[in-house]
């Protein structure tokens, strides 16, 4: 483990001033990632900021009807809290599906948006990765590039973001509030993550001097036609090699509204507004699952070892939204996917 | 409790930050450079080796301990974030000379080969029938997959946590 400096922050304003004084520093908050991404010495801060006792622990109901999630709420509170369960049960499946009970109790709300994908490469300081060193080249384009991204690629980074959380968020349509040396502000949740475009070393649009104060979900939480399917190497506690939350809502047979958002597919939690489109107001049956699969996949990329990724997104789409109109969630803990 | 640390004179090492942590019922005032871990600390500072360090990137869960009543990975916990707070280690869990009853299922369960795993595997259990909601065989697996046995003793393992909650 490398040294660094350490330091508590006594609240936001404090943590905005600490970070923005110290040019090598990093809010700590879980610490389940940046941890051990310093170990590896991927991460390599001068100092850390411990933000882990801010008062930014609420999940409480706002005037509007939205529900307003503290950052610094652990992922375990957050799966189980019983505004989550009843009103937005998909972010808790997803929640679930995600790493270990003791991972999850230490993980914190905003942290889980700001961990860093898991491609090999990157964690790997012999090798090059564009991310970890711009300009150093990809590792992976050429490499072992099973587990990496088919969608929203570059030519700079096929890494994939690690969340399942973050993939209900998106489908969910969260905000994220921030905040820094200028105030407060709020970005949709569409905007938070990024593209790798020819600057993969930045992950997200939260500048380096803010931080997140909490997530807000919109009133519509899709409790009876959702789903969360998590495909992975093994039954529990692995990344997704692809991950599917779909949510509904149905008049009938007829869709009103429709979510779709993937995981284990790109650099961010992926949405296709066309795809979207070609749910509403149509029938929910096989073909029109099938038809919404192919527009988001259209646009897929294989490399050498993924191409099974883009069938296997394929198939997960249409059982997830097939779970979501029968009103059949996944379960997490069998793992069957019926 | 200092809200920071100025570094040494040279600039070169951050100072040494004191912290209190109540380890299985017992206070204990250590000084600790910003960079140690829980794990670290229970083992090499306070000569706690019943947790152990396996993979010591929180993949494995060999070094999970509960800490203010959550079960935990210590590999991945920064000491001197926990200061003032209440550790149970696996040396915590038997009372006078009576094993914890996961401590005694997990012996009459034949749950361990190695033991490597064991220390974590246990606290993982004892947190996972206090949070009650691990009902069925495979909510017990699904919420104990943090914790790797490559011994494969999982059967057993669940087999003694299944006792264990029949007990409770």
């Amino acid at each position: 483990m490398i040294n660094f400096r350490y330091s508590r922050a006594g609240d936001v304003a404090d943590a905005v001033r600490q970070i923005a004084s110290e040019p090598r520093a990093k809010f700590v908050a879980g610490g389940t990632n940046l941890l051990d991404l310093m170990k590896y010495e991927v991460e390599r801060p001068g100092h850390l900021i411990d933000i882990s006792r801010l008062p930014l622990t609420g999940i409480e109901e706002t005037a509007s009807g939205r529900v307003r999630i503290g950052a610094l709420v652990p992922n375990s509170d957050l799966a189980y809290h019983p505004l989550i369960e009843e009103r937005y049960p998909m972010l808790s499946s997803a929640i679930r599906a995600g790493a270990s009970q003791q991972l999850r109790n230490m993980a914190s709300t905003g942290g889980n948006l700001l961990q860093r994908t898991r491609c090999s490469y990157f964690y790997d300081v012999a090798t090059p990765c564009n991310k970890r060193e711009p300009g150093s080249g990809c590792s992976a384009i050429d490499g072992h590039n099973r587990m990496h991204a088919i969608l929203g690629t570059s030519e700079a980074c096929i890494a994939t973001h690690p969340s399942d959380m973050c993939v209900a968020l998106a489908a969910l349509e969260a905000n994220v509030n921030v905040a820094g040396p200028a105030g407060e502000r709020v970005i949709a949740f569409a905007d938070f993550h990024r593209l790798p475009g020819d600057t993969p070393q930045r992950d997200t649009n939260l500048e380096p001097n803010e931080i997140i104060t909490a997530i807000e979900l919109p009133a519509r939480g899709f409790a009876q036609n959702y789903t969360y399917i998590k495909i992975r190497d093994r039954l529990s506690y692995a990344f997704a090699l692809v991950s599917v939350a779909a949510a509904l809502e149905l008049e009938g047979k007829n869709i009103k509204e429709a979510r779709l958002a993937l995981g284990g597919i790109a650099h961010k939690p992926w949405r296709d507004e066309n795809a979207e489109a070609a749910l509403r107001g149509q029938n929910a049956t096989r073909d029109t699952f099938k038809r919404a699969a192919d527009i988001l996949l259209s646009g897929a990329k294989a490399y050498a070892h993924n191409a099974f990724k883009i069938e296997l997104a394929r198939r997960a789409i249409v059982r997830a939204l097939t779970q979501a109109a029968q009103g059949t969630p996944q379960s997490q803990s069998n793992k069957k996917v019926l | 409790m200092p809200t920071s640390t100025a570094p040494d004179a040279d600039t070169s090492l951050p100072g040494k930050i004191p912290i209190t942590l109540t380890v299985n019922g017992t206070e204990a005032q250590l000084q600790l450079s910003p960079w140690v871990s829980l794990l670290d600390a229970l083992r090499d500072r306070l000569n706690l080796t019943g947790t152990k360090k396996g993979c010591d990137h929180g993949q494995c869960g060999a070094c999970t301990v509960i800490v203010d009543g959550r079960r935990v990975l210590s590999c991945l916990t920064l000491a001197v974030m926990k200061d003032g707070a209440k550790v149970t280690t696996v040396e915590g869990l038997a009372s006078g000379g009576t094993l914890h009853p996961v401590q005694q299922a997990f012996i009459d369960q034949d749950a361990f080969q190695c033991g490597y795993c064991t220390s974590g595997q246990i606290c993982s259990a004892v947190a996972l029938i206090a949070e009650g909601r691990a009902k069925s065989a495979d909510e017990i697996r699904e919420l104990m997959s943090g914790n790797i046995c490559r011994c494969g003793a999982y059967p057993n393992i669940v087999a003694a946590i299944q006792q264990a909650m029949g007990r409770a």
